[in-house]
């Protein structure tokens, strides 16, 4: 394993060091990894093993699920916190979130709306329409 | 005068050391961020397109006739070892040991040609059953989003084997370390994209 217990770095090594960005530990990583595989492992044997009684709440699980395992990645991979980049990260991040949420749910709102009030097809639907 | 101008040019100088000192960074990193969360929106909108069209079969197979699960959990499986083999790459390049770092970078590289190799054999076996991306809204649009994310890991690949070359030729300064760590926020961010791509896609896809 490339534990490194010894600390000698080369010269030039650290002048970009600094921004505390991205610097995990090997503890960091592992916990990470072993999080990850049960994270991945849960939702797969809901899935595949058809555990929980309904598909509704398999999904609702699943997706929980994924909100975690994101966040797991965030923390211990990409090694977020409030403080890297003096809060920059996290503050565009914060942004990109609110972006992605009304992107998704505003085309689901939207297109589920346009489908319930699609026109019938030809004048014969229209007969069949009460 | 002379003597007051010299004290606050010096405070200044002080207080410019001292925000230095708390913020060294030379914006790489958050201009590197800030490309991944532009191209999160457009995961975003291939994942909202995929929301509205995925059920749209056009009396075609869906998600529950077409989709491998052990073939998937394989591929997510290929692609957190490549993180984590990234991860001990980044530990011993911080570290500053050069040949470790090439061994773990050219076994994340295996990891991730293991998985487009798979994602290609799916795709090949789709279209080889006459669900390609022309059958359906919902073919169109799976291919779309999980081909982005494909292509993003050919380029990243791509992009590893550079690295690999530069590392091998220049050792591992303080440039290099940049690289690689831009790299390692890539390769991360591809890992949650696909926990979007598996969790939503394929699991929710079969149910």
């Amino acid at each position: 394993m490339t534990a490194h217990d010894t600390h000698h770095h080369p010269p030039g090594a650290h002048e970009g060091h600094g921004h505390d960005a991205g610097h995990g530990s090997l503890k960091d990583y592992v916990i990470g990894f072993v999080l990850a595989v049960v994270l991945t492992a849960i939702p797969f044997w809901l899935v595949m093993g058809h555990v929980l009684p309904t598909p509704q709440m398999t999904a609702v699980a699943v997706m929980g699920l994924a909100v975690i395992q994101v966040l797991v990645h965030m923390i211990y991979f990409l090694h977020m916190n409030s403080r890297s980049e003096g809060g920059w990260t996290l503050l565009a991040l914060m942004f990109t979130l609110i972006l992605v949420v009304i992107t998704l749910s505003g085309s689901l709102w939207v297109m589920h709306n346009l489908n319930t009030h699609m026109m019938p097809l030809d004048a014969h639907d229209m007969k069949q329409m009460p | 005068m002379a003597a007051q101008s010299h004290a606050v040019t010096a405070a200044d100088a002080d207080r410019f050391h001292m925000t230095e000192e708390h913020h060294p960074e030379n914006g790489t990193l958050l201009g590197f961020w800030i490309y991944l969360m532009s191209d999160c929106l457009i995961f975003a909108v291939l994942f909202a397109c995929y929301a509205v069209l995925g059920r749209n079969y056009a009396a075609g197979p869906s998600g529950a006739d077409l989709f491998d699960l052990p073939l998937v959990a394989v591929n997510t499986g290929l692609l957190l070892f490549s993180s984590i083999t990234y991860g001990f790459a980044m530990l011993s390049a911080q570290a500053g040991r050069k040949q470790p770092t090439l061994i773990w970078l050219a076994i994340t590289g295996l990891f991730g040609a293991g998985f487009l190799s798979l994602e290609l054999y799916e795709f090949a076996h789709l279209i080889h059953e006459g669900a390609g991306p022309q059958r359906s809204a919902f073919l169109s649009s799976f291919f779309v989003l999980v081909g982005t994310h494909g292509l993003h890991v050919t380029f990243g690949i791509l992009w590893l084997i550079t690295l690999m070359v530069q590392v091998g030729q220049r050792g591992l300064d303080a440039p290099m370390l940049r690289r690689l760590m831009c790299l390692s926020m890539f390769w991360h961010f591809l890992d949650v994209v696909w926990i979007g791509v598996f969790s939503f896609v394929y699991l929710l896809g079969v149910l």
